[in-house]
Formats: structure tokens, sequence, C-alpha cells
């Protein structure tokens, strides 16, 4: 099956019209040597039963763990109804980008709607439609942040490990450098972070909360990298900004993130979602598609592509980034998350994260032998040393919960809305087995 | 429309989430939020009615005709979004344990080896998430090979004027200097402007072929030879490979590294301008260079973005290419080219080609002529396709074309489709000779008319505010 419409004879009928036989004919400017003489070596095509059986196989041989106590850049959470439903219509799934205003108001509404909940969440100015996902957000913001003086892009190497080597890839592409700031206790090191920041630094990001889920003291960060006179550069997770303090409150330039839990499901890590907010000041460095208002020749409201100025197509070998796309379909799935929780319900999705993963870390810790290795304040994840680590990942397992991600010290926890506190307590409970053996 | 924001009523909500039922714990004072963000407050059915209001002002691929030129806007199949939307595929955490993701092993392996197959290349990336984050891949790969064989002098990337404007900004990205080179005549590359361009700083040549202006370069062979000669390599812009997957591989062409579109080629669908996915191909000896995540595969690589890429949509594209399999695969192209030489064929007469000769799936008209005659431009045509419920083509590109419309309708359309498309496309070229001014101001049956661009970027309004 190929999806070719058409039968024999009408393709037959096309071909007289044009003068030719055979479709052999319309490749005629095509070297002869070049044209492929055998069939490809994939099989043979097969019915929409046949596929989806063999698809379906292959789905069953993953496991889907009813429990997901693990984070590190990519969480469980409920994904309401009315987000799948909506995103599923074909007119938002098939449409291409809303270059022709007039057809397209309805997906332009959306991403300015998008824009303007990335901006409330983040306490920003003006927000892009979208980029590929957090860690090449991240890099993104670097990049705009670069001018010709600043050229050194600093990084705390306690923000996502995946994060950190997507900047260093950018930086490497743009022949810029790039450094790491070392972690202490879990957190960015101040005192390390001082004594790098210079006249050469363009920007310095840190990850709110952490790889290891601690809390890190941005303000004062933002202020030293503000008194070096460079850029401070926020990488947060949009499902604590209903009750955690806003990148712009903390003094961030450049607020960027994955929105991946705002509605996408882990799919084994993607399609997700990146965002990027900044201040008036600094709209026209910010890469990628933004959405703008205007009036059509009549006098109504509508909205369109905007500020293309800065974009691929217009400055080609001089935009600041190649980015033509965004993650639409992402954008208005968080959309629609973010107004099917609304403001209180985004902020109890919070308080219920930060309330289970600290019932969680205390019932753990009080085993023997399981200690947290980082003892700041936390949001939903903490890393605890785990001993047979191994055998008790394996047990939880066996039982259909994923435990924690093993790390450098121990084991990365992760709990949210999603975990009843009887799943915790079964979690502790087999840990506890294991261990007592 | 009114905007989420203008229908929101406070206390409106939806009852998502039991009681917490273990002890709440506050955030540190230091970091506590002050104020609620103001996102909309709505029930379910609110929001259901505002989001099919907005669906009703979308023009999908199952509303019309949509032959958008170089974006290859095919029918996406339903099965292929049956297939994504299994729970045992989206319910798995990218750092699950290795034995409880066999599933997805073998399906991102099982896409790779087909798509390698259709390439002609040896080793494959699904990380990129669209054609420039795989553009940028692949540039990145000839950055590594230069600089592990320690050739420091090789500054430059060679990408022909006709170029989609994402070639010559990933070179930049890359840290290269970019060398345009002019179009021969026939819109293909020329041979001596090449010559002249390469030389011992050259690290490589961007192109695609069929190129912007749906022709397929008969040199191609010494075009890829030239370049190697100079010590550089060849990338290869998937973009336009609908119109020849199972025909001719790139690979056989000469290139050494490729990004294909799986939301172009092989059906996902375009989500309003994401989530793709730029799957990136290369020959063996360019394999050590391909992308990893460092948490899935551990330090040493670059990376992209984060895990291994947008795996529901390779999912997507491996349904559709275990439908389409051996037969379906040039079939699909074939018909392609078909389609495109057809509907041609049928506006002849009119519109005037900018290049008369057989082209492959896709086709660009040159108004320049037209709109000296009648005063009507290639986006007057543009605006009044949307009065007949038909999707504009693409606009003024390539930029080697004036009042370009560039026309791709792609194997999916059926031959009725085509006929008709031709003839509102040849009522067009007779209405900007009869009433040039109806089409100056189109579209007319729409909800809104012309926006003011120029207004949207001198006053930039990007969000909504309170009041």
């Amino acid at each position: 099956m190929s999806y070719v419409p058409s039968t024999i004879e009408e393709r037959r009928e096309m071909l007289g019209a044009l003068g030719m036989q055979d479709f052999k004919d319309l490749y005629r400017d095509v070297p002869a040597g070049m044209l492929l003489d055998h069939p490809l070596d994939i099989p043979h095509g097969m019915s929409e039963l046949e596929v989806t059986r063999a698809v379906t196989a292959m789905a069953a041989k993953n496991t889907v763990f009813p429990t997901v106590l693990r984070g590190a850049g990519a969480y469980d959470h409920y994904i309401p109804s009315i987000v799948k439903s909506v995103v599923s219509k074909e007119e938002f799934l098939t449409t291409y980008t809303p270059y022709q205003a007039e057809l397209s108001q309805g997906v332009l509404q959306s991403i300015f709607e998008f824009q303007t909940m990335i901006c409330e969440l983040t306490g920003m100015d003006v927000a892009n439609a979208s980029v590929y996902d957090g860690a090449s957000a991240a890099a993104e913001a670097a990049t705009m942040c670069r001018d010709r003086k600043r050229h050194v892009t600093l990084v705390s190497g306690a923000a996502n490990p995946d994060v950190i080597n997507t900047v260093r890839t950018y930086c490497l592409g743009a022949n810029a450098e790039m450094q790491v700031v070392p972690v202490k206790d879990g957190k960015t090191d101040m005192e390390a972070l001082k004594a790098m920041l210079n006249a050469d630094v363009a920007s310095f990001y840190v990850q709110q909360p952490n790889f290891f889920g601690q809390f890190e003291d941005a303000e004062a960060l933002g202020a030293a990298v503000h008194e070096a006179g460079a850029m401070f550069v926020m990488g947060v997770n949009p499902i604590t900004l209903g009750v955690v303090k806003s990148p712009a409150a903390c003094g961030a330039d450049v607020a960027v993130g994955e929105g991946q839990p705002l509605g996408m499901p882990l799919s084994f890590g993607g399609p997700y979602l990146g965002f990027m907010a900044t201040t008036t000041k600094n709209m026209r460095r910010l890469p990628g598609r933004i959405v703008g208002e205007t009036v059509d020749d009549q006098g109504r409201r509508c909205y369109v592509l905007s500020l293309q100025a800065r974009e691929q197509h217009i400055r080609r070998e001089k935009a600041s980034s190649n980015i033509c796309s965004n993650q639409a379909l992402c954008a208005l799935t968080a959309s629609v998350y973010l107004s099917a929780v609304g403001p209180e319900g985004l902020a109890e999705v919070g308080r219920q994260c930060m309330a289970k993963a600290h019932y969680l870390c205390k019932a753990l810790t009080a085993l023997e032998g399981v200690e947290l290795v980082y003892t700041g304040d936390f949001f939903h994840e903490f890393v605890t040393t785990l001993p047979k680590c191994d055998e008790v990942l394996a047990a939880l397992e066996q039982n259909g919960i994923l435990g924690g991600l093993p790390v450098e010290g121990g084991v990365l926890w992760c709990a949210t809305e999603k975990v009843s506190r009887e799943q915790l307590d079964k979690t502790v409970e087999i840990v506890k087995e294991v261990l007592a053996k | 429309m009114k905007l989420i924001f203008e229908k929101s009523i406070k206390g409106h909500h939806l009852d998502l989430l039991p009681a917490c039922d273990v002890e709440t714990v506050e955030v540190p004072a230091a970091l506590k939020r002050e104020e609620l963000p103001a996102l909309p407050e709505m029930s379910e059915v609110e929001l259901s009615r505002h989001f099919t209001e907005l669906s009703k002002q979308v023009f999908g691929v199952n509303v019309g005709f949509y032959p958008l030129g170089s974006c290859t806007m095919k029918y996406n199949p339903r099965v292929d979004e049956d297939m994504a939307a299994l729970p045992g595929f989206t319910g798995v955490h990218p750092l699950a344990p290795a034995y409880s993701v066999a599933g997805c092993r073998e399906a991102l392996d099982t896409a790779a080896k087909y798509l390698c197959e259709i390439s002609g290349m040896d080793g494959m990336t699904f990380q990129p998430a669209a054609g420039a984050h795989g553009e940028f891949t692949g540039v990145m790969l000839i950055k590594q090979y230069h600089m592990s064989r320690g050739d420091t002098a090789r500054t430059k990337i060679i990408v022909p004027d006709s170029a989609h404007g994402t070639n010559p900004a990933t070179a930049a990205m890359c840290g290269y200097q970019v060398v345009n080179i002019a179009s021969a005549p026939n819109g293909c590359v020329d041979l001596e402007a090449l010559k002249a361009a390469l030389g011992p700083d050259t690290a490589g040549l961007m192109l695609t072929n069929p190129n912007t202006v749906g022709i397929f370069d008969e040199n191609i062979l010494e075009i890829t030879r030239l370049v190697h000669e100079a010590g550089g390599l060849c990338y290869y812009d998937g973009a336009n490979l609908n119109a020849v997957m199972g025909v001719v591989r790139p690979g056989d062409m000469g290139f050494d590294c490729i990004h294909m579109n799986l939301h172009k080629t092989f059906a996902t669908p375009h989500g309003g301008g994401g989530p793709g996915a730029g799957a990136v191909g290369c020959k063996a000896f360019l394999k050590e260079f391909l992308p990893a995540s460092a948490l899935m595969e551990g330090p040493g690589h670059i990376q992209v973005r984060s895990f291994a890429g947008n795996f529901l949509v390779v999912v997507k594209a491996l349904t559709y290419l275990l439908t389409l399999g051996c037969e379906g695969v040039p079939k699909a192209a074939q018909n392609a080219v078909l389609n495109a030489n057809y509907l041609l064929h049928r506006i002849k007469g009119t519109f005037e080609p900018a290049f008369d000769r057989v082209c492959m799936h896709e086709f660009v008209l040159d108004l320049a002529a037209f709109k000296k005659e009648t005063g009507v431009s290639a986006l007057d045509v543009a605006k009044c396709l949307i009065d007949y419920g038909m999707h504009p083509p693409t606009m003024y590109f390539p930029l080697i074309v004036h009042e370009a419309l560039m026309l791709e309708p792609t194997e999916t359309e059926t031959k009725d489709t085509l006929d008709q498309a031709a003839e509102v496309y040849r009522k067009l070229y007779e209405l900007g000779h009869t009433d040039p001014e109806y089409m100056h101001h189109a579209p007319h049956n729409t909800p809104i008319g012309r926006p003011d661009d120029v207004r949207a970027t001198r006053t930039p309004v990007v969000r909504w505010q309170k009041a």
C-alpha cells in the first residue's frame, strides 16, 4: 500500500497526456547508471492489519512500569484527557507552519496563547513559539547571549548532563568556549563561579531545580553574574512555576526549559518541547518563530508570524540560528495542559510533587544504609545512597516500579503527583525487604 | 475569535487530582512564588469549545489540496498515529533499563536499517528534531571529520544560491564562512562557478537534488567528484527526497552525509510546525562522529538535543515504511513526479513554468511576465486561491526565480483533484487580465483579510496582557 489513490488506468491516462508510456520516461534526466536496478532490500509492503500486528508486537517488547520514580529530565505526570483529544484533531495535527495568516488564525492564535502562558510562568515579556527541547533551548540561549566582545559560555556542573553536552556541541559549532562551573554539595559552587566570571563571559546557565533535584540560590547567582556584566540564563522545570519564584523574579535575563512535564508522555525521550523567554530588551536576539498581534485591512484583530527579519529565510548566513520550525503541536499540548490545570491546578500539581517526594525521602532515609547525599532544599527529586543498588532496583522493577536513576554516589529518585501513598509505601517496603536480606 | 484569556472566568476549573494523601511541604520562603501565574480558568466544556473554534480556522491536509512546494504535504495515515499512541511506546522512560526498552530499540534499529537502504548510507541518528536540526548535525559531522584529521585550513562551505535559507544559516552556526555560487541559467549548479569556488579551504558542499526548482541535476556525479577531489565532503539536504526515494539513492550520487525529513518524505504529520524529525545518515567513515545522549550512551559524542530524539515521530515513519515496503517506496516517488508533471501540463498555456522541461516532484511558476502584464503579483494569486478552498503554494522561493510560485502536489492526490486545481489556476490567470483589482484585495471569503505585517513588526505585541 502506498497511499497513491489513482488506479492504473488513471495513471496511464496521465502518462499519456504527457506523451509518455512508462514511469521511466519521467526520470530521463537522471544518468542511467544511477537509477536503482534492483528492489530495495526492505520487506514487502503490508496491509493495515498486518502493519498493526507488526508494530504492536514491537511495543509489546517494552515494559511499561505503572509506577515511575525516575526523572532526570523526563517526568511522569498525569495528562488530562482533554489534552489528548484536542491535539489529535486532524486540523491541528496535519497543518503546516502558518505562513498564510488568513487561513491559519487557529494555529497563530494558539501559539500567541502559548507565548503568553510561558511569559506568565516565567515572568518574562516575550516568548518564542517553542524550540526542539530544553537542551537545545539552553544552547540557543547561550548563542543569543554571545556578542563580539563576550564569547565565553559558563554552564553549571549541576545541570542535566544532556543539556551540558548539547550546549558544548553548539559552542563547538560556533568556535566559542564553554566552561563548566564546579559543583559543591550538589549545587553550583558560588566561589568557583565568581572566580570564573570575567569580561569575556557572555552568560551563565543554571538549572532550577538542578539535576540532583536541589534548589539553587538563583538570586545570589544572578547577582554575581550581573556584577560581572554577563547575562543570567535559568533553565527551569515549568511544573514548579505555580509555587516557585519565577526566573524573572530571580533576575534572569533569559528563561528556558523543558516543557515535557506539561502534558507530553514519556515517549522514550520525544517529542518534547523547548521554551525560551526573555525581556523586552532582548526580544530581537530571541531565535525561532514569534507570533505577533496586528490588524487586517478592515481593522480586525489577527495574528501573524512576526519579527521575521531575525530568521534564516530572510537573513540566511547572517541569521543567529538556523531554526526554521518549532514544536507546534507540543506547544499546543502545553497550552491545553496549562489551561486544563489552571493557576490553582498548576500550584496543586507542584505542591503534590513536593509532598510525595518528601514523603518518599523521609521513609527511605529512615532505612539503614540509605542516606541523603545532598541535604539542601529540594523540589521533587533527591539523591540517596543505596546499598545493593542493582538488587533493589531489580526487585522494584519486578513489582512494576521503576526506581530512581543510578548516578554517581547513589540513586536519583523522583516522585510526582501521579504516585499514590500506597505505591510509595510499597516501594519503601520492597527496598526494606531487599536491604534486610 | 476571543483569546482563551478573554474567556476565562474566575473559579472555573477541572477536577483532575484527588486531595494530597501525604503531608504537604512548603517551598522554602526565599523561593516561594508570590502570585499565581495568570493562566486561564475554564471548565472542560469551555476548553473543548475554545479549541474547536480554533481548529475551524486551521487548514489541514484533511481539509483540501495543499501543494506547498518543498514541504511535501502528503496524506498522514491514521494508522501511523494509532501506533505512535500505543501505551507500550508512550509510557516508556528514556532512561529505563535496556531489557525493558527492547521494543524501542527494535523500532529505532529497524527504521535506521530501512532508511540507510533507501538513502545509501551506513549509519544513522534520529536525535535531530527537524530538518534544520539535521543540517546542523550533518555539517557538524563534516567539521569533526576535518578536526580529527588536524585540517584547520578548511573554513568554507559552498552553497548554491538556490538553496533553502537554512543551509547557509547552518553553515554559519557551524563556524564556517559561506560561499554562495550562482546557479546556471537552467537552475542547476554552474560547474565553472563550483570549480572556481573549490580549494584547500573547502570543508564541504551542501546541496539538494532534485534541486529547489524541481530539477534533477544530471551533473551530480561530477559535482560530488570535484568536491571530493578538493578534499571536501558532500552534504545532501533531503528535503526533496520524495522525488527519488527507491529510484535513486543519495549515497550513489556521491554524498557523504544526509538529512531526511521524516515529516515530509515519510508522511509524519507537520503539526503546525513540528514535531518532526531530521534523521541524519552518513557513510561508514563518519559514523564515529554521530551524536549520542550523555545520559543514555555516556560522554564522548556531540549532542544536539536530549535523549534519542523524537521517538514517536520515528514510530510513525517506521509504520509508514512497513506499509509501503520495497514496492511502495519507489511507487510513491514515481507518482509524486507523475502528479507534478501532469499538473504542470494542465496549467501550461497560462502561467509560465520557470523551466519548461520535465520536472521532478515539484515545479516553479514564474509570474514575472504575468505581473508586468496585469499588475497582479504571485502573492495576489496565492491569496485568491484561498477563496477557492485551496492552500496556496510556496511563494517567493527559491530566490533565483522572481514572483515564484512553487507547487508540489505529492503522490496522495487524485487525478480529479489535480484537474480541479488546474482549472482554478487557469481561472485565476484569466481573472488577472479581467479583474486585477479583485485579486489585489483577496482573500475575500475568510474571517480576516490581509494582515498588517509592518505594524506587527514595528509595534510588537507578542503576548496578551491583563488590562
